[in-house]
């Protein structure tokens, strides 16, 4: 079986943004830019699969500018076999880039595809519940545990109260949690391996696919910023100004 | 103008992240239905028939809703936005409406907005970006708006005085595609975490998972939920769901006392909004106190203790 995964460039978690002056968007010029975390984690899965003996090749995906291309080859460096880059000129809408991977999906016939739970730009937590639409397949999002099984994905999903076992029929859309695995680190020569393995190009044309905008960005803002607060010396102060002075207890 | 609503419940109980969602619903305007969709829930819908606000009550009552998994609850949803003629489909931005919501989109040829903070007007919404670095204020194009809401920027409406009408719904869609094999459901006596008036956290600095129960004691005092950064649940001390953060559980309660956090951008991103925040950390230079109101530099495993005896 083959596993496709996506890749996103994203701001560095490290990166505290700042929104531009005139508010149009935030600052991006400049900061370190990296492979979205949930995508390594995604990646990650897919090599150990692989390794295991479930999977035979690891296909990873990203759209958006050539500079993606930096995020592709991370994650050929990681394992993964072959990279496709579909050229856009901005990083397109949740379910723009969903349409892109459903023809890649029906091109390549994966067994399974992980994506990321969230990027941590947008944080909008929905690109793989709208592929699994698309593509009419079953979803295991926010999984911290895949298994195959004959012909089932057994995911478990980490929801709000606790954890969820499903079982997906094969092929499967699943999306990473944080405690799915801990992602290795590139060794130099595999990062040097990476550079020679096999990375396609295509644009939404070639897919036959055509973008629209399903949302205006009108501006963008700080957050309210909180006050700076005070330092107690004691425990006995803190007790005594949260019941007079702030009234919370 | 008419909005439907994905209700949270659990097949006895509406969930009150129901209340905030209708909250933003009727800062839309216009008609507001809420979607029962489960088995067995017929107690849910006669819930949902009391909240302020709603004028009826859609019960989907029927075992392929039984676990509102996505690829069967998703169908009927977009189905009844086009043929009932809905212009906004809302649900909370809980796992359960981040799982479905946008695959109800995608059926619908629409995008999404998640995680919405603020309603500008009938086509216009704020909404976080960059771990609530930036607020983006963001213009639907779509004619039908799906959008999920973040519970802590909308006061809920009131759980009783309304009286909508129930009607059922007999449309049926399974798409044998996934099965429910089991959960592991924490329980626990105390308030849920985006609820609760008052939440105790804690971080790598606890140590363990036993150490937990020094917030416990504390938690019980003051009716308090119990929380943790990512470092904590990663370490195995507690549970996924007790996670607060961009990745986690949003929560803007009265009082949030952060105890051996540091304060990472990705774990104030789930709790600035609290009203007053206190942090115990042994690290002056910690973060977290840039944005407490009261900050106690101190060892956890004596300021704890002394703050559980003086309650
Ligand atoms: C994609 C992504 C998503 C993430 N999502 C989240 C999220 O949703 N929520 C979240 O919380 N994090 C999240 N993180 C992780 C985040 O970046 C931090 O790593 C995490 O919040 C750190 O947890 P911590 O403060 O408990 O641990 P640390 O940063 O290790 O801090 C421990 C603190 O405890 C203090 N301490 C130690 N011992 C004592 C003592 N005896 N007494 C008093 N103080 C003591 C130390 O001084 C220190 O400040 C995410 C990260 C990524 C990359
Ligand atoms: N431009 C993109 N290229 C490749 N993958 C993407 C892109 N945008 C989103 N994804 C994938 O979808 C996941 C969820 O993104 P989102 O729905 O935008 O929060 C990410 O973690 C990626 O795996």
């Amino acid at each position: 079986m083959k596993i496709m995964v996506t890749v996103k460039r994203v701001l560095d978690y490290n990166v505290k943004v700042r929104v531009k002056a005139d508010r149009s968007d935030v600052d991006l010029a400049n900061v370190k830019m990296a492979l979205n975390p949930f995508c390594e984690i995604a990646v990650e899965e897919a090599v150990r699969l692989r390794e295991a003996g479930v999977a035979t090749e690891v296909i990873v995906v990203s759209i958006g500018p050539k500079a993606v291309q930096e995020q592709i080859r991370t994650a050929l460096a990681l394992g993964a076999d072959r990279g496709i880059h579909i050229e856009t000129q901005s990083s397109p809408e949740s379910l723009s880039v969903a349409k892109l991977l459903a023809k890649v999906v029906a091109d390549e016939q994966p067994g399974l595809v992980i994506l990321g739970k969230q990027a941590i730009d947008s944080d909008n937590n929905q690109t793989g519940q709208m592929l699994a639409a698309l593509t009419g397949l079953s979803q295991g999002t926010f999984a911290s545990e895949v298994k195959i099984e004959g012909d089932e994905a057994l995911v478990t999903r980490e929801v709000d109260g606790g954890l969820q076992t499903l079982g997906l029929k094969l092929p499967a859309i699943v999306t990473t949690d944080l405690r799915l695995n801990e992602p290795r680190y590139a060794s130099l020569p595999n990062i040097m391996k990476a550079k020679k393995k096999p990375l396609e190009v295509k644009t939404p044309a070639d897919l036959g696919v055509e973008l629209r905008a399903h949302t205006e960005l009108l501006s963008v803002e700080p957050p309210a910023e909180r006050k700076g607060g005070i330092k107690v010396g004691s425990v006995a102060e803190l007790v005594e100004k949260l019941k007079n002075e702030a009234k919370v207890i | 103008m008419a909005t439907l609503i994905i209700a949270e419940h659990d097949n006895s109980i509406l969930k009150p992240a129901t209340l905030n969602t209708v909250a933003a619903a009727v800062a839309i305007g216009g008609d507001v239905a809420l979607l029962v969709a489960g088995e067995g829930c017929q107690a849910v819908a006669d819930q949902a028939a009391q909240v302020a606000g709603v004028s009826k009550v859609l019960l989907a009552d029927n075992a392929a809703y039984g676990h509102q998994l996505a690829e069967n609850v998703a169908p009927l949803v977009a189905e009844l936005a086009k043929t009932a003629g809905f212009d906004y489909v809302l649900a909370p931005a809980t796992t359960t409406g981040k799982n479905l919501l946008p695959r109800v989109a995608a059926l619908l040829d629409v995008g999404q907005l998640s995680d919405i903070v603020a309603v500008e007007s009938a086509d216009t919404f704020k909404r976080p970006i960059y771990a609530g670095n930036a607020i983006a204020t963001v213009k639907s194009l779509d004619a039908i708006k799906v959008i999920t809401v973040r519970g802590t920027a909308f006061d809920p409406v009131a759980a009783e005085g309304g009286s909508a009408s129930v009607e059922a719904v007999t449309a049926v869609h399974d798409a044998a595609l996934s099965r429910f094999i089991g959960e592991e459901v924490a329980k626990s006596d105390r308030p849920e975490l985006t609820s609760a008036r008052v939440i105790i956290s804690g971080g790598r600095g606890m140590g363990n998972g036993e150490n937990f129960a020094l917030l416990e004691k504390v938690a019980d005092k003051l009716g308090a939920a119990v929380g943790a950064s990512r470092a904590a649940v990663d370490a195995g001390f507690v549970p996924n769901d007790m996670q607060v953060g961009q990745t986690g559980k949003i929560v803007a309660p009265e009082l949030y006392i952060a105890v051996g956090i540091s304060g990472a951008i990705q774990h104030l991103a789930g709790m600035k909004d609290s009203k007053v925040i206190v942090a115990i950390n042994k690290d002056e230079e910690a973060p977290i106190f840039q944005v407490a109101d009261y900050g106690l530099v101190a060892d956890l495993f004596e300021a704890v203790p002394e703050l559980d005896s003086s309650l």
